[in-house]
């Protein structure tokens, strides 16, 4: 079978499961199996996460460049096209009625992912020149601040809300942010399994020999970053049109340091190891959650209430034992192969 | 001319606070290379374990200058014990790994701070007691100086004095330079170099709770977050005197206190609303560490291949 089949079969079946997936959202479920509005919410924050990490995974992990200001192209891709949905969404849902209600809330939701990946890897441009010059923490501290500020200039703007929160219109459901995660992730696989991917993982190993072999190291730099930005204003799109409401307190930089904790949890480096940090950091706190309480004597201790500290502890705990986080640099990929390997070495036989 | 003076008095105090902080940034950063997100969040346990100390002993009744030193005191070596047993328990284990590991175990403990904080206290602010007489001096013209403010100038600078002489008078202080110099030709010289670092923490975790303390008295708020905020800008100013330099951290936390409050007073005649207030020290930070990485004193150092 050919190469191009094969991907558009792999690409049909995927968005049947999407679809099914969705509809296993909705009220009715999908011939009566569904999740409900909780499991749905954690499944779409998974999703989100994921763009967030892998695409956070280019800048740090492949590139090695320090950035801990991702929330910030976040907030700027959501609050850009918060605001081109609230002023023209409506107007272009109406006019576009003929293509049914999912179809025209689904053109309106590809121009405003378009714009906030748009205006985030503008501003991804704009941070990334100036402080790309800079290495390790002051890069860090620099990013840190520029998101920052950016939060705190958006907290400043009225037209989008201010201090109150902005409303946005829910455009986004789980199909469409379903596709874009996948989207994400095959974009960025295949742009580090590329030329210019190899360029940027020289970067990482050694910027100065990476700079001799001929690697335009700056411009290779900023290209990461702009790019990395650009996704993170997806996220921040899709975030804005499901959660329906944004307050800059959802971009701090606890924020950052989240998908921080993801791709460092999952492994620096390792496309498989960032899906895998995303998923562990948004459901731990939710499973720790069903804690039980432990009646002794006459009190109570509510464990559920200290999940957070657990999630804190198990943080710190992982970086003491495993500091290349779980997977390291390696892909889960690598070490099913190893496995089936040792599979076939023993000749089936125990 | 008054209002101006008397912006630059608020701005000072809050100044002075942020530099106590920012001492404990620069001097962990100056031995480990580790920014120490945990740091802000040690200045929360230190205004903590004084509102407990002062409960607790009944100090909150009567204002006394014996009360007070004896909270202060206490809170100082009750943060100084948790910021050597973060040090022990949490960053020696990872101190060998890469950057990276050694950020997101700071960053850890700081969420596991705040998270056990609002666990145990709640996160309700409580207000702390007032340890000492309220009463303000009227400068020349209007401006006006209030105890609260004179004492945090005056135990501020006598506590900076002290680190002066610790660091540079005695024999401990020379063992913390000659490690922040090279641990590893430290280590060679026959100098303990843990226990060093543990020192070190003990110092940074002292003056960031007298800070808390002494914040305290002037703004009685206190909750589990608020370390959070003041933690990161008291980082912004000893970035802004030049990580690993001791006078630039005081410098740089007067700076940025002084900057805030001018901000907050003056910025609407420059089109800059109030509401920019935290943004002033993020500028700051970027302008200077574009124009000149090293901060305003500290030496350029060129990384080795």
């Amino acid at each position: 079978m050919s190469s191009w089949v094969k991907s558009l079969i792999i690409g049909i079946v995927v968005i049947a499961a999407l679809y099914v997936l969705n509809a296993m959202m909705s009220a009715t479920g999908f011939f009566g199996v569904g999740v409900n509005d909780y499991q749905g919410r954690l499944l779409v924050f998974i999703a989100i996460n994921i763009i967030l990490a892998t695409s956070l995974n280019l800048i740090n992990g492949f590139t090695g460049q320090f950035s801990i200001g991702h929330a910030g192209f976040m907030a700027v891709g959501a609050y850009a096209s918060a605001y081109f949905t609230n002023t023209y969404g409506e107007a272009l849902v109406q006019s576009l009625a003929f293509l049914g209600d999912t179809g025209s809330t689904s053109v309106v939701l590809l121009i405003a992912v378009v714009i906030g990946a748009v205006v985030a890897a503008l501003m991804g441009l704009i941070v990334g020149i100036p402080s790309l010059r800079l290495k390790g923490d002051y890069l860090a501290i620099v990013t840190l601040g520029f998101a920052e500020i950016i939060r705190i200039v958006i907290l400043n703007i009225d037209a989008v809300g201010g201090a109150t929160g902005y409303q946005v219109p829910g455009y986004a459901n789980f199909l469409w942010i379903g596709i874009f995660t996948i989207i994400t992730v095959v974009v960025i696989h295949n742009i580090v399994k590329s030329d210019t991917g190899r360029a940027l993982i020289s970067i990482r190993e050694d910027e100065l020999a990476a700079e001799a072999m001929g690697v335009n190291t700056t411009r290779y730099k900023v290209t990461s970053f702009v790019i990395g930005s650009a996704f993170a204003g997806i996220a921040g799109v899709l975030f804005a049109h499901y959660n329906k409401f944004l307050h800059t307190n959802d971009f701090q930089f606890i924020r950052s340091f989240e998908i921080i904790i993801m791709i460092v949890i999952g492994g620096m480096g390792s496309m498989t190891g960032a899906i895998l940090g995303a998923i562990i950091v948004t459901l731990l706190p939710e499973i720790l959650r069903q804690l039980p309480d432990i009646q002794l004597g006459a009190t109570t201790f509510k464990f559920a209430d200290l999940r957070l500290v657990i999630f804190a502890l198990i943080l710190i705990l992982t970086m003491i034992v495993r500091p290349q986080g779980i997977l390291g640099t390696a892909e889960i990929g690598t070490y099913l192969k190893r496995f089936r390997r040792a599979d076939k070495n023993t000749g089936g036989l125990k | 001319m008054d209002t101006f003076v008397q912006q630059l008095i608020n701005g000072l105090t809050i100044g002075s606070i942020y530099a106590l902080i920012a001492l404990g940034y620069t001097m962990v950063y100056g031995i480990l290379r580790l920014i120490n997100f945990a740091h802000g969040d040690i200045y929360m346990v230190g205004a903590y374990a004084g509102f407990m100390l002062a409960v607790a002993l009944g100090f909150s009744g009567e204002p006394s200058a014996f009360g007070f030193a004896v909270t202060l005191i206490g809170a100082m070596a009750i943060a100084a014990a948790i910021g050597m047993a973060i040090e022990r328990f949490a960053y020696r284990p990872v101190r060998k790994y890469s950057k990276m590991t050694t950020l997101i175990t700071a960053i850890g403990m700081s969420l596991l701070i705040e998270y056990l904080f609002i666990f145990f206290f709640s996160p309700t602010p409580r207000s702390f007691p007032q340890l000492l007489p309220v009463g303000s001096v009227t400068l020349f013209g209007n401006a006006t100086i209030s105890t609260s403010q004179i004492l945090i100038f005056v135990v501020s600078l006598l506590l900076m004095g002290l680190l002066q002489w610790i660091i540079f008078r005695t024999k401990m202080g020379k063992a913390m330079r000659a490690v922040s110099f090279n641990i590893t030709s430290a280590k060679l010289m026959g100098i303990n170099t843990d226990f060093v670092i543990a020192f070190t923490f003990a110092l940074g975790s002292a003056l960031a709770a007298a800070g808390g303390v002494l914040t305290a008295q002037y703004n009685p708020k206190i909750d589990p977050l608020m370390g959070i905020m003041t933690g990161l800008k008291a980082f912004v100013a000893a970035v802004l005197g030049g990580i690993g330099n001791i006078p630039g951290a005081v410098l740089g936390g007067l700076l940025i206190g002084a900057a805030e409050t001018l901000v907050v007073g003056y910025g609407g005649y420059i089109g800059i609303p109030s509401t920019y207030r935290d943004a002033v020290a993020f500028a700051i930070l970027i302008v200077v560490l574009l124009v000149r990485p090293a901060g305003l004193l500290g030496s350029n150092i060129q990384e080795k291949v």
